[in-house]
């Protein structure tokens, strides 16, 4: 079967700066929730790039299910950072939806009946159908997310990539969110990077770090030692309620 | 006022306020969504260049203009997104460049260069026939584009990173459109002249904005008030002897100063009943 994804001595450098160094990866199965934690300015945002196929690294190869990056894009959604987004900008939520089909709509062509109704089933799966003729200015943060999250999901991908999906979303929504990707992610694999620790607590599979080095070890658990190196200080996971430990017990502690 | 429409000037006045207002209220609409306003004025600046050049060669300046005012488009889309230096330097450094240009050539040329102001400020009713069939053609041009390419323009301009990824050459329909908004300089230079262009791009667009939130009747409402406007400005300039492109922009600004005023005074009414 083919790899989800494959990487092999990733380099990235901006200027003579290393932004991500000898990354390794391979993610087999085709389900599944994997979590990327790092601080911030530690290469998360450029992996997913790379991912994508928007950023060349200047060493190493990129495989997408077997393919560059360039030619997977119609299997692959993408859910960007909202920051630094127009939000005054005059769409609607179904047109914003829409243009998650341009990979398979193609060129100069108008919108086919089947892209109305990926949209429309991209929409009701993260149910926000009945505001689709909304401004997307006229949302609230959460609901704004979950429209973005619907603009991936019309690609139909098989890897859904998000990047800080949780970040200015109150604890309210960021549990909806998490329970999403829940759903989600026994439909296709997906990788969801974050700054925000406890957030990748509950829900996922798998777990890695990244800050410049990529830390993985296909497991839901990361050595307390990888946590520390990422961070570069002791770091002790805080979570409510949560059914299992993301980090091993430390030594010395009860 | 009926008897003015014999003048074939004034038809002709007409004629290219309405040719105008079709090309400012649709590129008007991307300019103001994409938020490309400082380079559409570097374009229309630079484009000065153009106007000299056909001073020079002797040729009609705006033949000189068509082809400059595209170059300027490419080189400030490239300039602007490749180079080391922030793009709001480059595209004000590409600007200043092009009316250098332009100025010399003018130096240049043997004589005196009798029309030059209307290139600079416009004058709507000395629009000659010739370059009305060329507004007409730019006209054509643009809205045959934006109709071709309108699904990638509006996911260009929402979201430029996210087009790409869906396969979209972004780069490339970047630059095509400034070169449509080059386009449509052309188009203004006669009604408003190059320094006052950028005023028909962004009031008309900008004001329609407060009516509606789809693109689309964006396009169309900025049609309607930059026709009903400039025609009410070229009456205004005729009956009071004052210079046309001017009085346009005016009367665009004194009309949006109200409707803004207004629509806020009306907003805070509606915020403080309910």
């Amino acid at each position: 079967m083919e790899k989800v994804i494959e990487l092999e001595d990733v380099w990235v450098r901006y200027g003579n700066q290393t932004i991500l160094e000898a990354i390794n990866l391979e993610l087999k199965e085709p389900n599944g929730l994997l979590g990327i934690i790092g601080p911030n300015g530690g290469g998360k945002t450029t992996f997913l790039k790379v991912l994508l196929g928007l950023l060349k690294p200047y060493k190493g190869s990129v495989k997408i299910f077997g393919k560059s990056p360039e030619k997977s894009r119609d299997l692959v959604g993408y859910v960007p950072q909202y920051k630094g987004f127009d939000f005054d900008f005059p769409i609607s939520v179904w047109e914003v939806v829409l243009t998650g089909r341009m990979s398979h709509t193609g060129f100069l062509k108008k919108y086919s009946e089947e892209d109305k109704k990926a949209a429309e089933e991209a929409l009701r799966t993260v149910e926000m159908f009945q505001l689709k003729d909304r401004q997307i200015g006229q949302l609230s943060g959460g609901q704004r997310q979950r429209v973005f999250i619907a603009r991936a999901l019309a690609t139909n991908p098989k890897l859904l990539l998000l990047d800080e999906p949780n970040s200015g979303l109150d604890p309210h929504m960021q549990d909806e969110l998490y329970r999403l990707l829940d759903r989600l992610k026994h439909e296709m694999a997906v990788i969801m990077v974050t700054h925000d620790l406890s957030a990748v607590s509950v829900y996922v599979d798998r777990i890695a770090c990244l800050n410049r080095t990529l830390h993985y070890h296909n497991s839901r658990e990361i050595p307390a030692e990888d946590l520390e190196a990422t961070y570069q200080c002791p770091v002790e996971l805080i979570a409510h309620g949560v059914p299992h430990r993301v980090l091993e017990q430390h030594k010395g502690s009860s | 006022m009926f008897d003015l429409l014999q003048y074939t000037f004034i038809q002709n006045a007409l004629a290219a306020a309405i040719l105008a207002s079709v090309a400012c209220g649709i590129i008007g609409a991307y300019v103001v969504v994409k938020k490309i306003v400082f380079i559409s004025g570097g374009i229309a600046h630079a484009s000065f260049g153009g106007v000299g050049l056909g001073y020079y060669l002797g040729i009609n300046p705006m033949y000189g203009v068509l082809p400059f005012s595209l170059l300027a488009a490419l080189v400030m889309g490239t300039v602007s997104k490749k180079s080391k230096i922030p793009e709001d330097s480059a595209i004000g450094i590409l600007w200043s460049l092009g009316m250098a240009l332009g100025v010399i050539f003018v130096y240049l040329t043997p004589g005196y260069a009798p029309d030059l102001m209307t290139y600079l400020f416009g004058n709507i009713l000395t629009v000659p026939r010739i370059d009305l069939y060329l507004m007409l053609a730019l006209d054509l041009i643009i809205v045959g584009a934006v109709y071709l390419f309108y699904k990638e323009f509006l996911a260009l301009c929402f979201d430029e990173e996210f087009t790409t990824v869906q396969g979209v050459p972004t780069e490339k329909l970047y630059l095509f459109l400034l070169c449509i908004i080059a386009l449509t300089i052309v188009v203004l230079i006669k009604v408003v002249g190059i320094i006052l262009v950028i005023a028909l791009l962004t009031i008309p667009a900008t004001l329609s904005r407060k009516f509606t939130n789809n693109l689309k009747h964006m396009m169309l409402i900025s049609i309607a008030f930059g026709t009903a406007i400039s025609v009410t400005g070229i009456g205004l300039s005729y009956a009071l002897d004052v210079p046309s492109g001017a009085t346009i922009i005016l009367v665009l600004s004194l009309v949006y100063g109200f409707v803004a005023v207004g629509m806020d005074m009306f907003e805070g009414r509606r915020v403080s009943n309910s």
